[in-house]
């Protein structure tokens, strides 16, 4: 016997048991509601801290009073770290938990199909922490904004002091996906411009998650440059650490690194952690001005521990939101992007504006170089780079972008 | 590239060759004996990193305390599969075939969470191996200690099992099995306790493998997946069940990876072009050509008898009239949902992506369930379609609606070229080769940026203006679902499909009587195809984008999952499948912190509880069959 339908219905009865568990949440003073989607499950080493950072933002601003008279609340949810789910659960926030607008974002593609969700639907997009440049330039759009420095800036501030290395002969290696490949793109274009007489001998661009670190190592050290720029990060960053220091890798060689100096990254490296590498990062150790100091403490008090770069990511975004909603004094979306365009607020890091050409922010990132001290991985020498000098040109900017 | 840079790289491939042999030597060992396709296999090898992590940095700082937590760990983790056969497989060796799946499937999900509840989410990077810290000058390069030590273990665990399974009655007992193990129980041998102590033994080498590594990379948490797609390689290019063939295949796969560093960066015909790329795929490569050239693997030997433990179902039949009138119920109740919908906006959405979910699932059930072949790679023609659909708007100006006609099209091409490889194999091997032509649509899509826009996919792709509207699209979605639906189980109910089945149950009468079996099957697969792709275009619009996860093996997973959750054994079980999976999915994911460990539980309870799949056991229970 066949029954080709009856199977349908307990799946309707659970459609409509999901809808009934779901009550609706009217409050006094209607709070501001912000859905907020992350791959908290695919990568919890950094979005652990991340959604601490947000957490203590949200406390912050609340206990302040609001926004205006308004509490702000958080719907949060995973996207599984895949983007048909993210764009699912967007949908399910903007329909159904009525959200005013929406936030985050980790992966790359997930935060570029969140990007061109909020144009297709109207909704207003702040990106947290993805790194792609297409997010403002070439899939940039009017409804969505991006906090963190982007690939293109902060493989650019490493460039000025790549150049005075005076290094000719450069190695590559890369994650194999548009973060590795368009840091790498950035990062070569620039130091030509900056050293023309620079030549790149080897490029080695293993899968994401996936290092064979013996034979990269060697094949790059084959390859004989006098400097290494790296893009690799996570666990397969440890791998390729170890394999160097064991097979002199990085013996009398210059190494240039992307995002090595975030806590998220370096603190795995321990006692093998790279002495001297030019690098991206936070060195919340030794950053005494009084903005970080606040939020150092206030950190630590609320969760014994120190905070990790997702923490400022996620704490500065609540921050900015609500530095912007204050401003527009109103959850309407033409209001919203009309008061973030050119907004200015304050983050760990100091003051940062949101660009109204492009809507990135000017937040910038330590650079340093890497050192080993009581068995642990640290930055010294490091230097905060604004953000703000690191763009191409306002004319390319526009030439990349779509018009609105 | 000088001649002593190659030797180097040999021996770096050597190393890894080592550690691949290991994960595979386990999970071909647990194969041949008991027939499960253990996904938790990666797992076992995550936990033994996990495991040796904690006791390397408690006993390890000598060479003795080193070398026993490594076999320590291996040893916890053999326990861990040891009870994951008694309490849960144990019980479900009569289910249908490949219904153990889902249970491992589920043991991944939850060893996932609690290890990351267990040991946190940050990397854990471990000592290095006491007495093994430095490296050796080989030929002007220095070559890491511990790594020559790897390089020996591997030959050494090979000779070690080769001892046990010709030299000890276990192992005379193993190998009869993978033969024969029906006529082993026949013969009065405990089939339960060589069932467990295989799976325990097969962890044991698993975590071993990942003990091992802990000197070389640090525990994470992404490492379960990475190395159970490794493994799955090695055993079938192998040979399902040989040793050596593992042994042998490792090694192969191994050396053509590190070669392709070795070349890095080339220019090939005035392209430059960094060979490290092919890495991404290399395996697949080689896994589809061995699979076309030698359909058993290196060293693998034709079927061996393979009696399916499950009783065999009576053929499918249309449906009485108090179904179809419950089916009319249904379908009222569907179309009348944009009604209610205004009042839940969310519901549409939702029921959007299950009806996506239900085609998606009815397709593969097709070729799997009435069509005996396996596809572990379903996700290609989704992607084909959803990708298909994209490029022609994208790059073609195409409007959304001729887009999404032409998906099928484009799913079916794919289908046609690849179905014609894959259904000249059979069982796993077919099941295997139908994912690595999936690995190798998904790298081309993930690598060749100008056109599918690589990593980062196709952004931009919405519905028409006339179907923005949600309700609209739901409409589309429905009827183009039901339409599939139908015409599916029209097909199968029709001599086509009988003649279909005839060739799964038995390919030499259905040649007998004159039904030309390679072509039913392949015109099966070339449909199922097709109707996949219409999926994936739906899919593709109405989310507005689509990235290379639409072809992964995880999508190809999810729909193994809804149709054995389902039932394979009944025509409603896809839907059923499909429909539950993506409801409790979406339920899951927003009620529970943990919700890949609560998923898990969710699929063990439904398994444990309905071991037909939820619609074979429901039919079951009103239905007396005739065997």
């Amino acid at each position: 016997m066949i029954k080709p339908f009856p199977a349908l219905f307990p799946a309707v009865c659970a459609l409509a048991l999901s809808i009934g568990l779901i009550g609706s949440a009217a409050g006094q003073a209607k709070p501001i509601r912000i859905g907020e989607i992350n791959s908290y499950k695919a990568q919890p080493a950094f979005l652990d801290p991340y959604k601490k950072g947000m957490d203590l933002a949200v406390e912050e601003v609340n206990a302040a009073g609001g926004i205006n008279g308004r509490k702000i609340e958080m719907v949060i949810r995973d996207d599984g770290g895949n983007p048909g789910d993210a764009v699912r659960v967007a949908e399910e926030l903007v329909s159904r938990e009525k959200v005013d607008l929406l936030a985050g974002g980790f992966l790359s593609h997930i935060g570029l199909a969140l990007t061109d969700f909020s144009k297709q639907k109207k909704v207003f997009f702040m990106a947290s922490e993805p790194l792609t440049d297409k997010i403002v330039w070439q899939n940039g759009n009017k409804y969505t904004f991006r906090l963190r420095a982007s690939t293109y800036m902060q493989a650019a501030m490493l460039v000025p002091e790549a150049a005075k290395m005076k290094k000719k002969r450069w190695a590559m290696v890369y994650p194999n996906y548009e973060y590795g490949q368009s840091a790498v793109a950035t990062f070569k274009e620039q130091l030509k411009k900056a050293q023309p007489d620079v030549e790149f001998v080897g490029e080695q661009a293993p899968p994401l998650g996936r290092i064979d670190a013996g034979p990269v190592v060697q094949a790059l050290a084959d390859s004989k440059p006098d400097a290494i720029f790296n893009v690799l990060f996570g666990a397969d960053l440890a791998r390729f650490v170890r394999e160097g220091n064991t097979r002199g890798l990085f013996k009398g060689r210059e190494v240039v690194s992307l995002l090595t100096g975030e806590p998220e990254y370096i603190d795995p490296l321990k006692d093998e952690t790279p002495e001297g590498w030019l690098v991206t990062g936070y060195p919340w150790y030794g950053i005494d001005t009084p903005e970080h100091k606040s939020f150092f403490i206030a950190y630590h008090k609320k969760y014994s521990d120190y905070p990790r770069l997702g923490s400022v990511v996620g704490y500065t975004t609540i921050k900015a939101l609500a530095a912007g909603l204050k401003k527009a004094n109103s959850t309407d979306t033409e209001k919203m992007i009309t008061a973030f365009r050119g907004l200015a607020f304050e983050s760990p890091f100091g003051k940062v504006t949101f660009r109204a050409q492009d809507h990135q922010s000017t937040m910038g990132a330590y650079v340093g170089r890497t050192t080993l001290r009581g068995g642990k991985g640290e930055m010294k020498d490091y230097k905060y780079y604004d953000g703000a000098k690191y763009f191409p040109s306002d004319d390319e900017v526009r030439k990349m972008r779509p018009a609105n | 590239m000088s001649p002593d840079a190659f030797a180097v790289q040999f021996l770096n491939g050597l190393a890894s060759a080592s550690t691949l042999f290991l994960i595979a030597v386990g999970l071909s060992l647990i194969f041949g004996v008991t027939r499960i396709v253990n996904f938790a296999h990666g797992s076992f090898y995550m936990l033994g990193i996990f495991v040796a992590y904690s006791l390397v940095t408690r006993i390890g700082d000598s060479p003795f305390g080193f070398w026993v937590s490594m076999l320590l760990a291996a040893l916890v983790v053999a326990i861990v599969g040891l009870l994951v056969e008694l309490v849960l497989l144990r019980r479900i060796y009569q289910a249908p075939e490949l219904f153990q799946l889902l249970a491992t499937f589920a043991v991944v999900l939850i060893v996932r969470d609690a290890t990351l509840a267990i040991w946190g989410p940050e990397d854990l990077l471990g000592p290095r191996a006491p007495g093994l810290k430095g490296s050796v000058d080989i030929l002007g390069r220095q070559f890491p200690t511990y790594d020559l030590v790897l390089i020996c273990i591997g030959p050494a665990v090979l000779a070690a099992l080769w001892f046990v399974l010709t030299r000890t009655r276990f192992g005379v007992l193993i190998r009869a099995a993978t033969q024969d193990r029906d006529m082993v129980g026949a013969l009065g041998v405990n089939q339960a306790w060589l069932f467990s102590g295989v799976f325990a033994l097969g962890a044991f080498l698993a975590a071993l493998g990942g003990a091992l590594q802990l000197p070389r990379e640090p525990a994470n948490l992404g490492i379960d997946l990475v190395a159970i797609g490794e493994a799955f390689v090695v055993v079938v290019v192998g040979g399902m069940g040989s040793i050596p063939g593992a042994f042998l295949a490792a090694f192969i796969i191994a050396e053509i990876k590190a070669m392709c560093f070795a070349i890095g960066q080339t220019t090939l015909f005035g392209v430059s072009f960094s060979f490290s790329k092919l890495t991404l795929v290399v395996e697949f490569l080689v896994m589809a050509a061995v699979l076309i050239w030698r359909p058993w693997g290196l060293m693998g030997r034709p079927g061996a008898a393979t009696r399916n433990a499950a009783e065999i179902e009576v053929p499918l039949k249309p449906a009485d009239a108090r179904t179809r009138k419950l089916g009319w119920v249904v379908l009222i109740a569907l179309v009348l949902l944009p009604l209610v919908g205004t009042a839940f906006p969310y519901t549409i959405v939702l029921s959007i992506d299950i009806l996506v979910a239900v085609l998606f699932a009815t397709s593969l059930h097709f070729i799997m369930g009435p069509g005996g072949m396996h596809s572990f790679g379903h996700a290609a023609y989704f992607g084909l379609g959803a990708y298909g659909a994209g490029l022609l708007v994208k790059q073609l100006g195409w409007p959304m609606e001729g887009a999404l006609a032409a998906a099928p099209v484009a799913a079916a091409v794919g289908a046609l070229i690849f179905g014609w490889f894959c259904v000249r194999l059979s069982g796993v091997y077919l099941a295997m080769l139908t994912l690595a032509f999936a690995q190798i649509v998904w790298s081309i899509a993930f690598q060749w940026d100008e056109l599918t826009g690589g990593s980062n996919g196709i952004v931009g792709l919405w519905p028409a203006e006339w179907l923005s509207e949600k309700w609209a699209y739901y409409y589309l979605t429905l009827t183009l679902t039901v339409a599939g639906v139908l015409l599916l189980w029209r097909v199968l109910l029709a001599p086509f499909g009988y003649a279909l089945r005839a060739g799964r149950d038995s390919p030499l009468r259905a040649d007998a009587i004159g039904i030309d079996v390679f072509h039913t099957q392949w015109m099966g697969f070339v449909l199922a195809g097709a109707v996949c792709g219409v999926a994936g275009g739906l899919f593709a619009f109405s989310k507005g984008s689509i990235a290379p996860e639409a072809i992964s093996v995880g999508r190809s997973i999810d729909g193994l999952v809804m149709v054995l959750l389902g039932g394979i054994q009944t025509l409603s079980g896809p839907v059923v499948g499909a429909a539950l999976f993506t409801w409790l999915q979406d339920l899951i994911a927003r009620e529970f912190q943990y919700w890949r460990a609560a998923l898990g539980f969710t699929i063990l309870v439904l398994v444990l509880a309905f071991p037909l799949g939820v619609a074979g056991s429901i039919k079951r229970l009103f239905v007396k069959e005739v065997a």
